[in-house]
């Protein structure tokens, strides 16, 4: 049972420390920055499904967050849905249609399957700015009105805010409870040889498109809340490339594989990266920071800060997961 | 005998190569069934093709009754055949209790984590693994690998087994253990296919042989009618001893 992991109680104190810290305080400043903290450890762990669970390496994986983002901001704006509900609906369409690309996609192995995730992400682009309901290149805007449902704007983002850190938590408990399920045995035996894996019964092909899908589900919803913050869309902020990357680079750092590697990943990650990008004299080179990272872990830590603290000391593997 | 396996007809190309040519045999319930052959004589291909990584261009799997021709792999091992390969593929970075735990998972009886732990257990004993259960597969000698491949395809539940060159690398008293382990398996009711080169093993443990060279059955019969057949005795010129070989029983 999941109930009786310990993880899964740090989990939902880590999340409660994150509502109420800034709302004691009543910080906004401290909750802008945690609510991106939030967004990258949705991002990294629900990449870690693909990369770190199954062995598949998703360069698009920032699709999932911003074709949610369009879907719910089409859906709560212009079509006057309430916001849950459209980040639910964005989440269930975004995964499904990440169950199509990725029957197509998933027969793909290695470096073949990551190329074909960066052709998706180019083809999403291209298509989402074209697309007029959308606004093509221009995006889309929420209007001030659209915030009068949830009690005009000053509420509407801390209702988002805490929307996110509930998605976060999900996020989380989701990866502890595939990763102690029999499907996620099925994930594992297909990243370590998928040929072994199948030999022994396990249904790869379905078992890679259901975990693509899965994976896309809760970025999906929380591309919406986020897009739905921050008032605006479009393709170049939705599908950057780098934003994939940077996701990756996260994983790597925390330790692909684990869940709580992911969390840390995330988190350290996007507070370096809020330091440096608003340090005046660094700003240009976040990302040279962060390819020189990843560099510097795949080198010398491959399993991350996790799989290092694995190493020192092996009993952790049974509290951190 | 009510046969459990019947292969008709089955040949194999890989581009100009004929690697399976118009094989055909049957393999009756409860039997310990050999197949020996030459290097590159296509005993692998022809249990790639038994158990559905490999699609036959010509003939038929029948299993059980059942037509299994051109089946996944993953269905074949639900419906009860199971194998180990001669190339050992570990779960490396998962524990041994974790690889055997995977095969009682997703084999016959498709069992929940909880008994397959428990079944995965009781097979690495079986095997000799038990006091290793918790180590990374990675982390095994070469025999430890095999014996982890035996594991995996026993905690399926199989009805029938196919082992693929499970004594190539183990010392004496590894071979004699796994010797005794494949004779208790099929004591307790699976039928064993096996590919082997140590013939003295082979000899002692099948109850019937094929023989397979360059493609095609060259011979099939008990051990002591194959080790007689003047085909068999050609087809491993080159190798002076072999008569010498295959005559000693132990
Ligand atoms: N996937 C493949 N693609 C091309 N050729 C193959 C393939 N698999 C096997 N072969 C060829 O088919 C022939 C039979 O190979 P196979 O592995 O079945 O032999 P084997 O009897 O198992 O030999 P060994 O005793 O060395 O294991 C060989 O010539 C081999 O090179
Ligand atoms: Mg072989």
């Amino acid at each position: 049972m999941i109930l009786r992991r310990p993880f899964f109680w740090l989990v939902l104190l880590a999340s409660a420390l994150f509502v109420f810290i800034p709302l004691r305080s009543n910080n906004v400043l401290l909750r802008e920055d945690l609510i991106l903290v939030a967004v990258a450890i949705i991002l990294a762990s629900n990449l870690n499904l693909m990369i770190g669970y199954t062995g598949y390496v998703n360069f698009g994986n920032i699709i999932f967050f911003g074709l949610g983002g369009y879907v719910g901001l089409y859906l709560a704006t212009v079509r006057g849905w309430n916001l849950m509900l459209a980040a639910v609906v964005a989440g269930v369409a975004v995964s499904l249609f990440a169950l199509l690309f990725g029957l197509a996609i998933l027969r793909l192995r290695g470096a073949y399957f990551a190329l074909a995730t960066i052709g998706v992400l180019e083809a999403v682009q291209a298509f989402v700015s074209n697309f007029n309901p959308w606004g093509r290149a221009t995006g889309m805007y929420v209007s001030f009105s659209a915030y009068q449902p949830l009690g005009g704007a000053m509420r509407a983002l801390w209702i988002t805010y805490y929307l996110i850190i509930a998605v976060m938590a999900l996020s989380l408990i989701l990866s502890l409870a595939i990763k102690n399920s029999k499907f996620g045995l099925g994930l594992f035996a297909i990243r370590e040889d998928e040929d072994a894996a199948v030999v022994l019964g396990v249904n790869a092909t379905v078992y890679k498109a259901i975990i693509y899908s899965v994976s896309a589900f809760l970025p999906a919803i929380a591309g919406t809340l986020m897009f739905y913050k921050n008032g605006m869309i479009d393709p170049s902020i939705a599908f950057e490339l780098t934003l994939s990357i940077e996701a990756i680079v996260m994983l790597m750092l925390g330790g692909q594989g684990t869940v709580m590697g992911a969390a840390l990943g995330g988190g350290l990650y996007e507070t370096l990266r809020s330091y440096l990008l608003t340090s005046p004299k660094l700003s240009s080179f976040h990302l040279v920071i962060a390819g020189g990272l990843l560099l510097l872990v795949v080198l010398f830590a491959p399993g991350g800060l996790i799989g290092w603290l694995y190493r020192l000391a092996p009993r952790a593997r049974k509290v951190i997961e | 005998m009510n046969s459990i396996l019947e292969v008709r007809g089955v040949t194999k190309r890989f581009g100009g190569l004929v690697a399976v040519s118009d094989v055909s045999f049957s393999l009756a319930e409860g039997e310990i069934l050999g197949l020996i052959g030459p290097n590159g004589a296509g005993k692998t291909t022809l249990f790639n093709i038994v158990n559905g990584v490999y699609k036959a261009d010509q003939g038929t799997i029948t299993f059980s009754g059942r037509d299994i021709t051109g089946h996944s792999p993953d269905k074949v091992v639900h419906l009860g055949v199971a194998r180990t390969h001669q190339i050992v593929k570990p779960l490396n970075d998962l524990t041994l209790l974790d690889n055997v735990t995977v095969g009682a998972c997703f084999g016959r009886e498709y069992l929940d984590l909880k008994a397959a732990r428990a079944a995965a257990a009781e097979v690495l004993q079986q095997v000799g693994l038990g006091n290793r259960a918790h180590m990374m597969a990675r982390s095994l000698t070469i025999a430890g690998k095999k014996r982890l491949e035996v594991a995996r395809a026993l905690a399926a539940q199989p009805k029938l087994l196919l082992l693929d060159e499970v004594l190539a690398g183990l010392n004496p008293t590894e071979i004699a253990l796994m010797i005794e382990l494949v004779r208790k398996i099929r004591d307790s009711g699976v039928s064993v296919f096996m590919i082997e080169h140590l013939m003295q093993a082979i000899m002692s443990l099948s109850d019937r042989i094929v023989v397979l060279n360059l493609g095609r059955k060259l011979a099939e019969g008990r051990p002591d009618e194959v080790v007689h057949n003047p085909d068999v005795v050609e087809a491993y010129l080159g190798f002076p001893d072999i008569v010498d070989k295959l005559t000693r029983t132990d």
